[in-house]
This record gives C-alpha cells, structure tokens and sequence, in this order.
C-alpha cells in the first residue's frame, strides 16, 4: 500500500523534476520553503496543473500517468483539495457547503453526522461563510472535501493563512481527523510544528527537487539533511506511556527502545506520543555524571557527524535501538570525548527540554 | 414597455452568454467580436437602425429568409421594436454582466471542480449565482434604456403607435401637433420616473444580491 509521484515540469523560471514512494497510510507532509514546487505536486494530484509529465499512484490504482495519455479532469478525480484560504461558496450555507461534494460523488464511508461531529462544526451549520471566524471557515473547507469521498485528501498549506491562535485551536481537530479516518492525506506546510505534530511520512523537497524522503523519525533524525541545519533541529521519537509516578510527578515513555523520564503528563498509561528533543538541548558525555539534577542519560552509538559551517558547530547523529536523536555540539567538543563513528556515547537530556506531543 | 421587456427577455440571456465567451475563451477574432458587440454603442442609432433595416427587412438576407421560412415579418412591427432595442442595449448589459463575471474568484469554480461539479455544474451553481448581482443591473439598465430608444426604433420599425411607439417617440410626436406640448410634458414626466426607478431599483437589488450572495 504505497503512495507514488514522478512529476517533471518546466515552468518559465524554474524546473521542477520530482519522484517519491511513500506508505499511503496515515499524512506525508511535503516539507520545504515557500517555491519549492510543494504546491505544484498538490495541482498536479488534484489535476488542476497538467505537468510535462506525472504518474501519481495510490494503492495501485493510477490517478494519472502522461506517458500513457490518462489524464482524468479534477471533477472526475475523487481528490480532495483543502485550499490555503478556504474558498467556500459565499452564496451558501455553511451546511450546503458541506453537501456540494457530498451530492456530487458516488455514496462513501465518510458520514455527514460523523464529520461535522470530528470537526465540531455542528453549531455553524446554518451560518453563511463570511460570518465565519478563519478557523472555522478552514474546517467547514476541511469537512467539505472529505465528504467529496476522495481517496486522497490533499491539504495545500490549509494553515498558512492563519494567526498562531487560530493555528494551535484547528491543529487538534487535524490530529483527531488522522487518527479518525483512514485516508492517505498529503499535507504541504512549511511549518515545522505542523510537521511534526501531522507527519506519519515526510517529504522534503528544496528547489524543484526532492532531497530525501521517508519516515518522520527517520528523516528528523538525519545529520546530513537541510532540516538539520535549522536552529530549532531536533530529534524525534514515537513513544507509549508506560508509567506515572504521581508521587516524583514524573512520567515514564518508552521511545526508540530508551526510557524517557519527563514532568508529570496528563495522558492514559498506554496511550501514543511523539517527543521531540532539540538538538541544542542535548549534551554528550563518554561516563554518566553523578549527582546531577538530569533525569535522562540514554546511551547510544555516533552514527553520523555532520559539520555546521556557518555555526562553527556539528550536529551528531546517535543511534538508538529503534530511533535516533540529534545533538548539537562545538568541533572541539568531539575531540575532547574523542567520538567516533560506531563508538559508545552517552546523551544527557533534562527532562524539561523533551516536548511532548499528542498522537 | 413590452417593447423593451421583450428586448431585455431575448437579449439579457444572449449576453450572459457573451459575456462569457469573451471573459472566458482566448481566440482568433475575440477583439473582432468585442468591437461588434460593442458598436451600437458607438454607432450613431440611427445608422445602427440603418443597419438592421438591411439585415432584417423583407428584402435583406436575414429578413427575406425569416419571411420565406417562418412568416415573420420584423419591419414595422412591435417585434422589430424589440429587436432594435436589445441590439441598441445589448453592449450596456454585456458589459455590466462581463464585469461581473470577471469579479467571480476563479478560485472557487477549481474548488468545486475538485468536489466534482463539472462545466455546466460549475456554470450553474458558482459561476452564474455569484455574477447574480451584474447580471440583474444589466437587465435593469438595459429595460431603462430600451424604454429611451428612439433612433434605432424609428429607422428600423417606424413610430405606429400602440404598435412599435416607443415613449420618446410618442413624445417626439406629440412635440410635432401644435398644442401638443401638455402631452409631451405628462410623457416626460412618465420617461423621467421609468428611469428613475430604474436605477434606484438596481441599486436597491443589487445591495440586496450582495447580502445574500454573503459580500
């Protein structure tokens, strides 16, 4: 069950050439800065942009492939596009608006009742869109296209347009929608908190051209990769909550085959989590530290070192037994501890730095 | 005043459909076929009803044909007052229903063709709903100024009255009788009010589209 897009157009200034394989199950966010060509794969799916030439295939079933003419037109596609605004009919009602898809397309599994519930729009039904807060607008824009029954929801920055208020009330409902439906979903963002609140997969594209795709874990926790060059790099892990300990108010995880100590959280024992540690909060040690207020000393193995020119730094990439984390730390550092690809290394993480995410 | 209702009947609907030939279609001969549109506009109205009187009368090429195959005869007749009228304000109400159309977001007819609305769909529910508020004024305006027609009328169909006198004319005619002068005042006074009212109304309906339309 895969999710595959070759795609190369000449536009006047720029030429993009694209492909990449990824698992159709759960969200691939295309990851990369504004005119990357991010915004011309989403055209391109939807139909909306016919490029020089494309093949995009869901679980096996072709949508589109210019080298044996098929080319279907959007109306016929079964795509549904979410648009940075939402561009909802000003002439209808918010209910109608989620009923234009709906009457449009062969009957589905997606319910009516069922998504207005998820989104919590139930309250808005009779209002007209302009009365409408941008949060709102951008569910109604999000129910509307998953009650089109697409077999491919495709998300072009649906947050972009939003204040940072507005973005953290709707993140939620986006979280719950991932977990509610099981839909491939292809979300462009250049935000890294949607990345890796939303992201099962991750694409990251730069200039036109693809420069690595895969998991998310997978690809936060590449050294060599552009990502690694952001201030706000970081390592991330799926984890499960495995213990409280009310009396220390502390929570134990389970990542990456480690245990995470972190501030008491709010969450079902059992219950699935993304943390995600900094880069510039972790620090590296050849022997644990006694009498020290840190609660996380996880071992690993160096298995990248990559340099940061411009930081006169080097991010760190150490293996964990399922997972990896990132450290970033000076040249001479790595001469001190004498680190070496393969070799042992400790990292050293404050509990209070590991963020924890939902889902 | 059927005169012009007729006009804007058969004229308002071939306008949309210009309208949106011209804002939505790039080809060979498009500039050609704006200025055809457009000329009556230009043209003085007596030339236009020159015209028309070539095309259209019994001897024209359109005109014999229309007699031969369907009996209709449009010189001198109530019909060919109308048909003057809707080519005299066919160019007003293009125009008032082109602008509108060109002010619909594309964005929301590539919106509902992802939800899978095809052409005509599309057309129908987005495109034409939301041009709603041209498309009424151009009708409007065009109703207003059909009343007003006075030199296309009376080249092409003559000023019988009860048949094809238009209000102008009948005013024209009645400033001709001596003594005539109370009726053309009374007449004015009518043509003034149409007007008038004419214009408040598109204003008043056009607010009111725009309401609903949610702008």
């Amino acid at each position: 069950m895969s999710l595959s897009v070759r795609l190369r157009h000449d536009f006047p200034s720029a030429r993009i050439d694209m492909a990449f394989e990824v698992p159709s199950a759960g969200v691939t966010v295309l990851f990369g800065p504004s005119g990357a060509g991010k915004s011309t794969i989403i055209l391109a799916a939807a139909g909306l942009l016919r490029p020089n030439e494309c093949r995009i295939e869901v679980d096996g079933q072709i949508m589109a492939d210019t080298e044996t003419g098929m080319w279907l037109p959007p109306e016929q596609r079964r795509t549904g596009l979410v648009f940075q605004d939402a561009r909802l009919f000003p002439h209808m009602s918010v209910a109608t608006n989620l009923r234009f898809g709906m009457r449009r397309a062969r009957p589905g599994t997606i319910r009516f009742d069922d998504v207005v519930d998820l989104l919590g729009i139930a309250a808005l039904l009779d209002r007209r869109p302009n009365t409408l807060s941008g949060g709102e607008r951008q569910r109604v824009a999000i129910g509307r296209a998953l009650l089109a029954q697409p077999q491919l929801l495709l998300m072009d920055e649906p947050l972009a347009s939003l204040d940072s208020a507005r973005k953290s009330e709707i993140l939620p409902w986006l979280t719950r929608l991932k977990t509610a439906l099981r839909l491939p979903v292809l979300y462009v963002t250049h935000d890294l908190d949607e990345l890796t609140r939303l992201a099962d997969s991750m694409v990251l594209i730069e200039a036109g051209h693809v420069v690595g795709f895969g998991p998310l874990a997978e690809m936060a926790a590449r050294a060599d990769l552009p990502l690694a060059l952001r201030d706000d790099a970081a390592g991330l892990l799926h984890c499960r909550v495995a213990e409280h300990d009310v009396g220390r108010q502390l929570t134990r995880l389970d990542a990456g085959g480690a245990t995470f100590l972190v501030p008491l959280l709010d969450a079902e024992v059992g219950a699935a989590c993304r943390i995600r540690i900094p880069a510039r909060e972790v620090i590296l040690a050849r022997r644990a530290p006694d009498a020290i207020s840190l609660h996380n000393i996880i071992a690993g193995t160096v298995r990248r070192i990559a340099g940061d020119p411009a930081r006169r730094a080097v991010m760190v990439e150490i293996a964990l037994a399922d997972g990896a984390l990132l450290a970033r730390v000076t040249p001479d550092a790595i001469t001190r501890l004498a680190l070496s690809l393969g070799g042992p290394v400790l990292a050293l993480i404050k509990s209070t730095s590991i963020e924890v995410l939902g889902g | 005043m059927v005169v012009a209702a007729r006009a804007v009947g058969f004229g308002l609907p071939l306008a949309v459909v210009m309208a949106w030939v011209l804002t939505r279609y790039r080809f060979p001969g498009r500039s050609l076929l704006n200025a055809l549109v457009h000329l009556p506009l230009v043209l003085p109205p007596v030339v236009t009803g020159w015209l028309l009187l070539i095309l259209f009368g019994i001897r024209g090429p359109i005109g014999s044909l229309l007699l031969a195959w369907f009996d209709i005869r449009l010189v001198f007749t109530t019909a060919g007052a109308s048909l003057a009228c809707a080519v005299m304000t066919f160019p007003v109400m293009v125009r008032s229903v082109r602008l509108s159309l060109e002010a619909v977001d594309p964005g929301l007819e590539q919106a509902a063709r992802t939800l899978g609305a095809g052409r005509l769909d599309r057309l129908f529910n987005v495109t034409l709903p939301l041009a709603s508020p041209g498309i009424l004024v151009g009708g409007i305006v065009g109703y207003a100024t059909c009343l007003g027609e006075f030199g296309a009328v009376i080249t092409f169909a003559a000023n019988i009255p009860g048949q094809t006198q238009t209000l102008p004319l009948a005013i024209y005619a009645a400033l001709q009788v001596p003594g005539g002068e109370q009726k053309a005042a009374e007449l004015s006074l009518i043509s003034l009010t149409l007007a008038l009212i004419g214009l408040l109304l598109s204003e008043w309906l056009g607010k009111r589209l725009n309401v609903a339309l949610g702008r």
